[in-house]
């Protein structure tokens, strides 16, 4: 079935086409809008586009990183300043779906996808959306946790503050094709140390909810403490609870919950 | 419903076709085009047939709204021999026997070419890499990988 491709020059006009049709949605890279179309999706019959440079722009130089919407995950590894984002961008895909899939669809990814999406909630980012009454700014977990309503909202971008050392932030993603595949889990830690102990701890987990959520009695386990052999392993103990994981073709709920504890672990006690 | 008219460049020649709304570059490609090359395979992402360079960089035809690509430059596997000349890839393909069922191939020397262009040289674990979004379900990559390396190496028959 053909659809009605609307193009505009500016994010805040396709914001507004968004926004007044319900069966619209945002084409950004096209790696989930074209394959719904091309899977036969008769929800969609309008396909919104912007080609606002603001949307591709990446500011990276200072300590708050922001990402356009549109910005790709090549661009991402091409961008020396954004080494700490460099193992969730090249996790996704192989080179052409890094080529297309941006930054802001990766935000509406649902599982076993959405890997940069566990990565930004680990490090707490903001999204700015612009609605049919002008832009706001979300805390990723608030925009996640009402995904299914964002379809009628643009995503400008994502911004979040610059991990202070490479070992404050961890991220592992585990599939069962390397280098390319579909998440069995995804893993991400933030882990500010201030006079030795843990602060602000933020743990994010892929494949382990219907979207990617934090595991809050794990951070609960890390906060205040220094990361020792004992505090990695309550963390990992406290892995699996408040999740509910599901079964697909790349694992089992059962297998998800098994693993979960296993690779948060590895993850904090930076085994390969 | 109207047709959009579209212009790009395919394989270096200039191009003027009408797509309905929502048409993918491979079915352009495919059907208005007449370029059978790029391949439908999963029509998600997965599987990397359909594989084109868009401005000399690899992207999936059947992802890529058909109109995006205006007065942008497309190369397919179509493009790649030189008159009766096998690009040296397609040859170092056929001396590793890289192609079985030839499924998966145009997407696979695209792929392989999108690297080759600006990494001449490659290591194994990059060609790895720069097929990893590439299915093949008959050669079990090896011989695939070899090719490659093959054509990098210059190691082709005339």
């Amino acid at each position: 079935m053909a659809v009605t491709v609307k193009t505009f020059a500016s994010a805040s006009e396709a914001a507004g086409a968004l926004s007044s049709d319900r069966s619209a949605r945002y084409l950004g890279g096209g790696t989930l809008v074209m394959r719904a179309l091309n899977e036969g999706d008769v929800a969609i019959s309008t396909v919104v586009r912007a080609q606002d440079q603001a949307l591709t722009r990446i500011e990276a130089a200072g300590p708050r990183v922001t990402l356009g919407a549109g910005v790709t995950f090549a661009r991402v590894l091409a961008e020396r300043d954004l080494g700490f984002l460099h193992a969730p961008a090249r996790s996704i895909g192989g080179p052409a779906v890094r080529n297309m899939g941006t930054v802001g669809g990766n935000l509406f990814a649902t599982n076993p996808y959405g890997d940069f999406t566990v990565a930004l909630l680990a490090l707490d980012a903001t999204i700015a959306v612009q609605g049919g009454f002008g832009s706001r700014d979300i805390p990723i977990e608030e925009f996640l946790q009402a995904r299914e309503r964002q379809a009628g909202t643009l995503v400008l971008s994502v911004s979040c503050t610059r991990p202070v050392s490479t070992e404050a932030f961890r991220y592992r993603k585990i599939a069962r094709i390397k280098p390319k595949g579909g998440s069995v889990i995804t893993l991400a830690a933030h882990l500010p140390i201030s006079g030795g102990r843990i602060a602000g701890a933020r743990i994010a987990l892929g494949s382990m909810a219907p979207t990617q959520i934090r595991a809050r009695a794990a951070e609960r386990a890390l906060e205040g403490r220094s990361l020792d052999a004992a505090t990695i392993a309550a963390a990992a103990s406290a892995a699996t609870e408040g999740t509910s994981p599901s079964d697909n073709a790349l694992g089992s709920a059962w297998y998800r919950r098994e693993i979960v504890g296993v690779h948060l672990r590895r993850l904090l006690s930076g085994q390969e | 419903m109207s047709k959009i008219p579209l212009q790009f460049r395919h394989n270096g020649r200039d191009v003027a076709i009408f797509v309905d709304g929502g048409t993918n570059l491979l079915a352009a490609l495919r059907e208005l085009i007449g370029d059978m090359t790029p391949k439908f395979g999963c029509g998600q992402g997965g599987c990397g047939t359909c594989s084109v360079l868009i401005d000399g960089e690899l992207h999936l035809s059947c992802l890529t709204l058909a109109e995006t690509v205006a007065g942008r430059s497309i190369e397919t596997l179509d493009g790649m021999k030189q008159g009766p000349n096998l690009h040296p890839l397609q040859r170092a393909f056929a001396d590793n026997f890289a192609a079985q069922c030839g499924y998966c191939t145009p997407g696979m020397l695209m792929a392989a070419k999108a690297l080759l262009d600006r990494n001449p040289s490659p290591s194994r674990d990059e060609v790895i890499e720069a097929i990893s979004g590439n299915i093949c379900r008959c050669t079990g990559y090896e011989p695939i990988i070899n090719a490659i390396l093959a054509a990098a190496g210059g190691r082709v028959s005339a």
